[in-house]
């Protein structure tokens, strides 16, 4: 790298988001580099990320294009996805939970169509390093962080920890939900916790869970089993703080009991096969997504409560709006790090991400709790939303990412 | 350089003018609807004048062009057009938007030729010197808008390109994109526009008509879609609208 160099765009961190925009601008001609603290091959061991995502249809079309998903070794898919709203005692019962009360599926909305894909966080990851080293013009800067950047008139000035100063017309920050350049930007944000926790870990199943996402209300909070390959699932399972904290603390054949009383016995036996991990569930959103030259992305503009999968989604709708935006904006000679263009990037996600983080948390709210006349109201509501059709097809199509004004990337098109 | 270059300026004046600069490169200040509407205008340029001059490079495609833009206000199309390579000069009779202009011109670090003079002032140096004349929301302002016009066609080269956008003069435009701009909306301050000075599609033909080989497209209707906060191109030139001449 030379000294003098001007990046166009300079990403902090090289995570799920950071590396999607870097391939999409790239794809764009755009003069491109990624700092990230981390070398490559750490982020890939199962202990860093234990996460599994579900991933959107209309955003595995853009993994396509951009080229990342045919650098996946695995995914699942979701043809079925079955809600259940229940205490623990009916999961137990035989044959499933006392009745599976809303019911989606891939035919709903379209022929060729999975509703959705499974994929662990650490083979997105392995994909991202994969497609990234491809392209030549992309600068990784690994085992360096971002210390702090100062706005220059024309460019940004970006300080990283070996005390390298380097420029840019625009930074953009995928640093995470704790993000430093969100907190030097002076972008405050919106905090609110769930006094909840997200068990996470990865089961071997007995039986064949034929590819059905299955996503269980239960008192204490969300309980997800999300369909991975070679017959395992993905386990979200919600409890709070301190009853998760006991749970993570006991055995394997401890938590597997526990689980086993969530499954029932519709997928036979249950075995961990992956590091239990456990993650608070907290609701953070950035006031606001861009100062001159600096613009927010991924989970630095928004953490999500996990529970509808929405939180990399959310992400890569980011990625898709803000790559176009920028692109389109060059092309016409407007100067990428202005304000005017990161405005047309802030509207463009703004409301969309407002109404799934306020969903994620209305659903959360309405489900979490055992109080006999919500439990009535939310059975009434989802036998409504099972029984009319258009309406549970808006919902699939919602849950696949597939409404609104969508970027190109999101339609599977080529941005250039 | 010309004469209006700023460090003939003092340093309060310069704060002055840097804050007007703000003002005009403020996304949600009161030139949002020109901010708004600069990527379909700009594109649309930049989509003719390829066309015109047969222009196949994407990444400067204005390389090498001589550009006026008329009644420039804070350059926010004089930059773009400077950063896809034209040759620009820029020119405004408001003293105050030249500097301006300049101020953030000079942080923007770009090149662009800002003059404090009238279209008729410069015809006297510069008879025929532009591949590209443009005429943007200005002709609203000006006194006597055929011979605008016609000044405007003499500035330009003899395969030129002249681009014209304005707003008509309809009781629909008076009622909305005057009314609803200036004092619903609040995106213009209220007086900005005069209604009795739009100018009609016909107005314009008939001023172009003195050259009778100039090939006319237009008028391009531009609208605002509410519902989606934005601007597109069609039939409807009701409202605002826009005019290319060429040689």
């Amino acid at each position: 790298m030379k000294s003098d160099e001007v990046f166009d765009v300079l990403i902090a961190g090289g995570g799920l988001a950071g590396l999607s925009l870097a391939l999409a601008l790239d794809s764009a001609g755009f003069k491109v580099a990624v700092i990230d603290k981390l070398p490559p091959v750490e982020m890939l061991e199962e202990k860093y990320d234990g996460r599994s995502s579900a991933i959107a249809y209309a955003n595995m079309r853009m993994l396509e294009v951009l080229g990342i998903k045919d650098k996946l070794l695995e995914f699942g898919e979701i043809k079925e996805i079955l809600v259940c709203d229940g205490k623990v005692k009916d999961g137990a019962q035989k044959g499933g939970a006392r009745g599976f009360t809303l019911h989606f599926d891939e035919a709903e909305i379209s022929d060729s169509e999975p509703l959705g894909y499974m994929i662990e966080n650490r083979h997105t990851r392995l994909a991202l390093d994969k497609a990234a080293s491809l392209r030549e013009n992309i600068t990784r800067i690994t085992g360096q962080s971002y210390i702090t950047h100062r706005e220059l008139g024309d460019i940004v000035e970006v300080e990283i920890s070996d005390g390298r100063k380097l420029q840019a017309k625009l930074l953009v920050g995928c640093d995470g939900r704790g993000s430093k350049v969100r907190n030097n930007a002076g972008i405050k944000t919106n905090k609110f916790g769930y006094n909840q926790t997200g068990i996470v870990t990865t089961v071997k199943l007995e039986k064949p869970h034929n590819s059905v996402a299955y996503e269980y209300f239960l008192p204490s909070g969300p309980f997800a089993i999300l369909p991975l390959p070679e017959n395992r699932a993905s386990i979200v399972w919600c409890e709070p703080h301190a009853k998760a904290q006991t749970i993570v603390k006991q055995s394997k054949e401890f938590i597997e009991a526990e689980l086993q009383k969530r499954f029932g016995d519709i997928l036979g036996k249950v075995e961990i096969c992956a590091p239990v991990f456990a993650y608070p569930l907290s609701m953070e959103l950035a006031a606001d997504w861009y100062r001159p030259r600096v613009a927010l992305c991924g989970d630095a503009a928004h953490g999500i409560h996990p529970v509808a999968g929405q939180g990399f989604n959310l992400g890569l709708k980011d990625v898709a709006a803000l790559a176009e935006v920028l692109i389109n904006s060059r092309d016409v000679g407007l100067d990428i790090g202005d304000e005017i263009v990161l405005e047309e990037y802030a509207k463009w996600r703004r409301t969309d991400t407002m109404m799934v983080a306020l969903a994620c948390d209305a659903f959360v709210r309405l489900f979490s709790n055992d109080f006999a006349p919500l439990r009535l109201i939310r059975n009434i509501g989802i036998g409504v939303v099972d029984n009319i059709s258009p309406m549970r097809k808006f919902f699939c199509r919602h849950a696949g990412g597939d409404v609104g004004d969508l970027p190109k990337l999101l339609r599977g098109e080529e941005l250039v | 350089m010309t004469d209006t270059k700023i460090n003939s300026v003092n340093d309060d004046e310069i704060a002055k003018f840097a804050a007007m600069a703000e003002d005009w490169w403020n996304p949600n200040g009161k030139f949002k609807p020109l901010h708004k509407f600069n990527p379909t205008r700009l594109a649309f340029i930049r989509d003719n004048v390829k066309r015109h001059f047969g222009i196949d490079d994407n990444s400067q495609p204005l390389k090498g062009l001589k550009l006026l833009d008329v009644g420039c206000g804070g350059g926010l199309l004089s930059e773009p057009m400077a950063r896809m390579g034209a040759n620009v000069t820029a020119i405004d009779a408001t003293e105050k938007n030249i500097k301006t202009a300049s101020v953030h011109r000079d942080k923007m670090g770009l090149e662009i030729d800002y003059r404090f003079t009238t279209a008729e002032e410069l015809l006297k140096t510069h008879k025929g010197a532009f591949d590209v004349v443009l005429n943007m929301e200005v002709i609203e302002h000006v006194n006597n808008p055929k011979e605008f016009l016609q000044t405007s066609l003499q500035l330009l080269s003899p395969n030129g390109i002249m681009f014209i956008a304005t707003i008509n003069r309809t009781p629909k435009a008076r009622a909305l994109a005057l009314f609803a701009a200036e004092n619903i909306l609040r995106w213009l301050p209220p007086g900005t526009h005069d209604y009795d000075k739009l100018v009609t599609p016909n107005e314009i033909m008939d001023a172009l008509s003195i050259e009778k080989s100039l090939k006319i497209t237009g008028p391009i209707g531009v609208s605002y879609n509410p519902l989606f906060d934005k601007w597109s191109l069609g039939n409807d030139t009701s409202m605002n609208y826009m005019v290319v001449a060429e040689r």
